[in-house]
């Protein structure tokens, strides 16, 4: 019996508590990174955004938690009840799935797995059946509408993050995220003779493909300016029409997760992680978590002022620039990186 | 080992719940997306024999594409299964001896070792031990390095089975008006404005 104990209760109950530790401080995180999108939007618009919950409107996601909690659940009769009420389940589980595989420090992750990124990828690529199946049971014109627009749109756009995610695997030779991570250590920056800092990142080697994982990473998480999925003006509100109270707010706390998760590997692939900016003791002292998180706010600045800036794309510009434009470049990319690195004997 | 078996059984058992629910269900979107439940158990149990690249690449290729186009013409087509399924009987026979000849393969593939004990042994590449090597590179050696050119013959296969296809769709359709993005980034004032002095009253 006390072998049973310490194989099986105690490991289970240190990952549920990590498990729940990284849940709750994602949750809290997502809740302003959602008061952060409106207040940067708003800041551009030259309004002030959400300012009455709270100060400067700090407790507003909670506000809206709790207005979309209590509210009455509308199921519409025409609708496929079990599928209806699956699709915001679906969504808001693989959203936070995938935050398993993902070092925020030095061996803080929950499960360092070998194939971690390929992980992230199939979760990623699981994220568009909420969709589907939300528009589909909907039985309703402007959903399913947006469900067929969002299936061909995050298919499309992950041929070209697969793509960019191998030219990066091509440089670091492990699918594992913390050896991605770790190889950022010492790269161009090095090579020149200069002490570790952020010219060692790979978005500098690489920088077409950091560009086009960013573009790439608006169309998959259905950003403006790649919001078609749920564009006002032609579909409403999208495959989002007939939900309400809080199958809603589970889709939207799924976009914002998947938002987080794309910021969070933009990190990891282009940004180095949790390493500092430069190498020296003062900044080495301050954690790594802390690192990490700056860099992916910064990438989500990124992200709210795209939105902020920039008008919405029509559906067949979308479709051109994943297959013409960002296919060929990534293509073309993942072959120049692998004679490099064959040719110059780091491979 | 006692979880691990305790997974296997949960993983299998749903595997093939839903393989039955895929030709068992009513309505086929149902069918997809039970179909899409068998193909996750099988990715849990390749995870459980340490096969984690294969799972995931049954992940992302099968469920994250094939079976995404599968559901999208499945919900785009109105088929009436009860038409379909008034043939039924007339098929049996043919549909059981292909399951037949494919239980017998799988049975002499699986088996190999009794039937032939000297010859299973002799595995012409053997895969390291998980290790010594890890699963992802293991597969790259084989494929990448060992048979390449059979991967390459594959990939030619393929590439040649793309071209047809898109052969055999593309139609030219005549005055279709199509968006030429250079030509329309390359306008400039000089040929896309003219400039018109108008005199009142007499028009253009």
């Amino acid at each position: 019996m006390d072998g049973f104990f310490s194989t099986y209760v105690w490991p289970a109950a240190i990952m549920i508590g990590q498990t729940l530790l990284l849940l709750v401080a994602l949750l809290i995180f997502i809740a302003y990174i959602l008061l952060a999108d409106r207040k940067i939007w708003a800041a551009v618009q030259l309004r002030r955004g959400p300012n009455v919950v709270g100060p400067f409107g700090l407790f507003q996601s909670f506000a809206d938690l709790l207005k979309f909690v209590v509210k009455e659940p509308v199921i519409p009769a025409g609708a496929n009840k079990v599928l209806f009420l699956l699709a915001p389940l679906v969504t808001v589980t693989l959203a936070l799935a995938a935050w398993a595989v993902v070092p925020l420090n030095e061996n803080w992750v929950i499960a360092n797995i070998n194939v971690g990124i390929l992980y992230v990828l199939a979760i990623s690529s699981l994220e568009v059946y909420g969709i589907i199946m939300g528009g589909w049971a909907s039985n309703s014109k402007y959903p399913f509408l947006s469900a067929l627009r969002s299936a061909a749109q995050m298919v499309s756009y992950e041929v070209s993050i697969g793509f960019v995610i191998v030219t990066v695997l091509l440089c670091v030779g492990s699918l594992n995220l913390t050896d991605i991570v770790n190889s950022q250590r010492d790269g161009l920056g090095t090579m020149m003779g200069l002490p570790g800092s952020f010219l060692d990142w790979y978005w500098l080697p690489l920088f077409p493909m950091f560009v086009v994982f960013f573009i790439s990473a608006l169309a998959e998480t259905n950003r403006p300016p790649f919001d078609l999925v749920e564009a006002e003006s032609e579909l409403v509100a999208g495959f989002m029409v007939e939900y309400g109270s809080t199958p809603y707010m589970m889709f939207m706390l799924g976009e914002y997760a998947a938002i987080c998760l794309m910021c969070a590997l933009t990190t990891i692939l282009f940004l180095g992680g949790w390493l500092p900016p430069v190498d020296v003791w003062f900044l080495n002292w301050v954690p790594g978590i802390i690192w990490f998180v700056l860099k992916s706010t910064m990438v989500f600045f990124m992200f709210a002022m795209v939105k902020a800036f920039v008008p919405r794309y029509r559906y067949d510009q979308l479709m051109r620039l994943g297959w013409k434009v960002f296919l060929p470049l990534s293509l073309v990319m993942v072959f120049l990186v692998a004679v490099t690195l064959k040719l110059g004997g780091w491979a | 080992m006692g979880l691990q078996t305790l997974f296997f059984y949960l993983f299998a058992f749903i595997a093939v719940a839903s393989a039955f629910m895929v030709v068992s269900a009513r309505n086929p979107v149902y069918s997809v997306l039970f179909l899409i439940l068998t193909f996750f158990n099988a990715a849990g149990l390749f995870l459980l024999t340490g096969a984690e690249f294969l799972a995931m690449i049954l992940l992302v290729v099968y469920i994250g594409a094939v079976a995404v186009l599968f559901l999208f013409v499945v919900m785009m087509l109105d088929v009436d299964f009860a038409q379909m399924r008034a043939g039924f009987l007339e098929y049996a026979p043919v549909g059981a001896l292909v399951g037949l000849i494919l239980a017998a393969e799988l049975i002499i593939v699986v088996a190999g070792s009794v039937f032939s004990p000297t010859i299973a042994k002799n595995v012409p590449m053997p895969i390291p031990a998980v290790t010594q090597r890890t699963n992802t590179a293991a597969l790259g050696d084989v494929i990448y390095t060992h048979y390449i050119y059979f991967f390459q013959i594959a990939g030619l296969v393929l590439l040649v089975a793309m071209i047809g296809a898109i052969v055999l769709t593309l139609r030219h359709r005549q005055h279709i008006k199509r968006q030429n993005i250079s030509q329309q980034v390359g306008r400039t004032p000089e040929t896309a404005v003219q400039v018109v002095k108008v005199r009142p009253g007499q028009g253009v």
